[in-house]
């Protein structure tokens, strides 16, 4: 099989239990702003191109990258979304 | 006792680390840098504190992939004594060497300041010559020093005495006021499971000598070297 490019969408966020200072704040900064928000919780996002035989093979690799760098499992989760990067 | 001080790039504290291991107690040191260093021939090593990699993902999470730490990880599980002092102890909680995590001070401000800590937990190498309740004088510099760690976590770390030193007042009281960044129950330093490994967030390295303003973090070092005599002898 021939290995394609994927391009993978990953968000990290704190897990719910994780004090978020930096996301209180800002949420403040919002308050002032006069918008009604009810929480705001801060992030990390990353595309990342990977070469894989299929979407699926190149969510497990990308998930793996999350597990061993990308996100700290004590303090956060992730997601991953998987596409085909259209050719050029 | 042969030390073993560690620079990845962005390390700030490498040559104060140096200064008083080397020059006010006269141990055998050398700064290594990451990519070439053999820790074979050192009795301890050292991670210092700073930026490495700039904090770029998350504090000391690039640096723990850097080629030195299969050897860091190596000499830790062969029972040597290893320390990480500010970012160095970022580093060892992202090697999972030490449980935990450190987390944005909850000012959102860096701070860079003296501190209490208050002695208490388990026997380690690196703090026996500190009795218990002991208070020492030590002081902060950094942004990401707030330890956060699961509750089943935290309550298996103070069961087991993992918790070294606490930010407390200068009487010895912890108190919400005498923390600094937020740290979940005041947790300044933790050590592992066999002792070995310490990492802290205050600079033991800064209060080395009386003209930067006190000596108490010399007891850490002294510690360790007493010890290590009292093997040998």
């Amino acid at each position: 099989m021939t290995s394609t490019a994927f391009l993978a969408r990953v968000y990290i966020s704190l897990k719910p239990t994780v004090n978020d200072p930096a996301g209180n704040t800002i949420q403040g900064a919002l308050d002032n702003l006069g918008y009604a928000t009810t929480s705001v919780r801060s992030g990390k996002f990353f595309k990342v191109v990977v070469n894989a035989e299929s979407a699926e093979l190149a969510q497990v690799q990308v998930e793996e990258m999350c597990k061993r760098l990308l996100a700290n499992p004590v303090i956060e989760t992730y997601e991953v979304e998987v596409e085909p990067v259209p050719a050029a | 006792m042969r030390f073993a001080i560690l620079r990845f790039p962005g390390t700030w504290s490498d040559r104060d680390c140096y200064r008083v291991i080397h020059e006010v107690l006269e141990q055998p040191a050398d700064i290594l840098w990451h990519r070439d260093a053999d820790l074979s021939g050192y009795d301890a090593v050292v991670l210092p504190g700073g930026f490495s990699y700039g904090d770029y993902l998350r504090t000391g999470a690039i640096a723990r992939f850097s080629p030195v730490m299969a050897q860091v990880i190596d000499h830790a599980a062969r029972g040597k004594p290893l320390i990480g002092i500010c970012n160095g102890f970022q580093i060892l909680c992202e090697a999972g060497l030490l449980p935990g995590v450190l987390m944005r001070n909850d000012s959102l401000q860096f701070r860079c300041e003296w501190t209490y800590l208050r002695r208490e937990g388990a026997s380690t190498p690196w703090a026996n010559g500190i009795a218990a309740g002991e208070v020492l004088r030590i002081p902060i510099s950094h942004g990401e020093g707030n330890y956060f760690a699961a509750p089943d976590t935290l309550d298996a770390l103070e069961q087991r005495g993992g918790v070294i030193f606490r930010y407390c007042d200068e009487a010895g009281l912890v108190t919400a006021q005498s923390n600094p960044n937020g740290s979940i129950r005041n947790i300044a330093g933790i050590i592992n499971r066999e002792g070995n490994v310490l990492g802290m967030m205050p600079h033991p390295e800064r209060a080395g000598e009386a003209i930067v303003g006190g000596v108490d973090g010399n007891r850490i070092w002294e510690s360790l070297i007493a010890e290590a005599l009292a093997v040998t002898a």
